[in-house]
């Protein structure tokens, strides 16, 4: 579904992303880790082409992400994404939020676009709200609808840019059960977090990015019971010291 | 002192200076606004894009217009748009456009330059995690500019723009060099005619603070009713 092939990305002299190669197959949930400042972030964003690299290929369901030629609004039409701080349209209704691209982009019907929107409320739990502004919910809620707002495009894998790293500890939860009722679904997710309980719950692969180099690419299993480098032993080790 | 002076002159000129001066003033100032945000938008999108010479087009245009003085613009503007005119559409003369016409087209150009810097501003008051978020929808430019970052900036920048075409209202009085009948103009003419300085600028004066001030205080009302909830 997703194939990174050696990629390297500079913002003027410096590297950020190291000949970086990974892949996501179809139904699979991908967790992206590491130090603030690995590039992972960076990565992500090079998926659905929100940031361009220099070297290499991104390969989305058989369309090069950073061909001349590829059309993409339409290729990120097809891929949800999840930003850290939501980002909802603060000047439309949740509702709206959540049919602005059906209607603009996949031109579905004002009734059709309502009637995705309300039923992906539903499934978040959020309908009695679809009325509201995003600025009158809470952070959790907002995430929620963020995650909804992706859904509605009917994507065929979806992004996490740490989705939960700019919430309040008690609204962390409410999240992560939508994104693992979203990875129980099928939903093919990359998911880049901090989340190591969410990772060993539902990720079938995690990666480990340090210094914009990907580190360590093993199964969740062998990552968090014996991780090959040093640099993630000691990272895990951190994150699990408290 | 206040016995001499006659303000009946006031009430008998009243239908001339409002139907025709202030008719003009108002209808000036309301298509000079209206053009230079449309101008003044496009040229704030064209400094903030990332093509090749169009920020510098924009940053050369904005910085010119805004070193001149506006009255220097209105006459050089009044005896060179017959030529652009006649140099735009292969014409054998000059065209000639009227001073209304002249006037709007120098309004126009001249606020554009700064209704340009307060869209910039307002431009750059959206996060630019909201530009990545449209465009992670499927959004094209012009979607993300139309559905996303305009509705905001504009909301955001409103109370500016007005408080703009307040001082785009009172700019207007500078047509007199044109000797157009704008409302100050015609409160001009009355007073030389009638020998009635004092009382007509007086009463200019009255009206330009009246509304300017009526206007202001909407824009206050106004700061506080639409601004988006964060």
């Amino acid at each position: 579904m997703i194939k990174i092939n050696h990629v390297s990305k500079w913002y003027a002299d410096v590297q950020v992303l190291k000949d970086c190669s990974t892949s996501v197959s179809r139904g699979e949930v991908v967790v992206v880790c590491g130090p603030s400042g690995s590039g992972k972030s960076t990565l992500i964003k090079c998926v659905n082409g929100l940031e361009r690299f220099q070297k290499g290929n991104i390969n989305v369901d058989g369309i090069e992400v950073n061909e001349k030629n590829t059309d993409l609004p339409k290729m990120r039409a097809r891929i949800g994404m999840v930003f850290q701080h939501f980002e909802l349209f603060p000047h439309l209704r949740v509702i709206q939020n959540l049919t602005l691209g059906q209607q603009v982009v996949l031109r579905r019907s004002a009734s059709e676009a309502d009637q995705k929107a309300r039923n992906l409320l539903y499934r978040v739990d959020l309908l009695p709200h679809a009325m509201k502004y995003p600025g009158e919910l809470s952070g959790g809620q907002q995430q929620r609808v963020a995650i909804a707002r992706a859904l509605a495009m009917d994507p065929i894998c979806m992004l996490f840019d740490e989705p939960t790293s700019a919430l309040d500890p008690e609204m962390i939860s409410e999240v992560l059960d939508v994104m693992v009722a979203l990875a129980n679904d099928g939903m093919t997710m990359m998911v880049v977090t901090h989340e190591m309980g969410f990772a060993r719950r539902v990720a079938d692969r995690v990666i480990f990015m340090d210094r914009g180099e990907i580190v360590e690419d093993s199964s969740t299993g062998d990552f968090f019971d014996k991780p090959r480098s040093e640099r993630a032993q000691h990272f895990l080790s951190k994150i699990f010291s408290h | 002192m206040v016995s001499n002076f006659d303000f009946a002159v006031i009430v008998r000129s009243l239908p001339y200076l409002f139907y025709e001066g202030m008719t003009f003033t108002l209808t000036l100032t309301a298509l000079a606004t209206a053009g230079g945000i449309v101008l003044g938008t496009l040229l704030a999108m064209m400094r903030l894009s990332e093509l090749f010479l169009l920020p510098q087009i924009s940053a050369v245009y904005v910085n010119l217009m805004r070193s001149l003085p506006l009255v220097l613009v209105i006459f050089w503007f009044y005896f060179l748009v017959p030529y652009i005119g006649q140099w735009l559409t292969g014409a054998s003369r000059p065209i000639q456009v009227g001073a209304f016409m002249s006037c709007v087209v120098t309004f126009t150009l001249f606020e554009a330059a700064y209704f340009a810097e307060i869209m910039r501003a307002g431009f750059q008051s959206i996060p630019k995690g909201q530009v990545a978020a449209g465009y992670a929808i499927g959004l094209n430019y012009w979607q993300v500019m139309g559905w996303v970052v305009l509705p905001q900036a504009f909301r955001n920048m409103t109370p500016l723009l007005l408080t703009q075409t307040i001082i785009l209202f009172q700019d207007t009085s500078l047509v007199y060099v044109l000797s157009i009948t704008d409302f100050l103009g015609a409160a001009s003419r009355v007073a030389q005619r009638d020998g009635r300085l004092v009382e007509m600028y007086l009463f200019a004066a009255m009206i330009y603070f009246v509304v300017s001030f009526i206007l202001s205080s909407f824009v206050r009302r106004l700061q506080s009713r639409i601004a988006i909830v964060r």
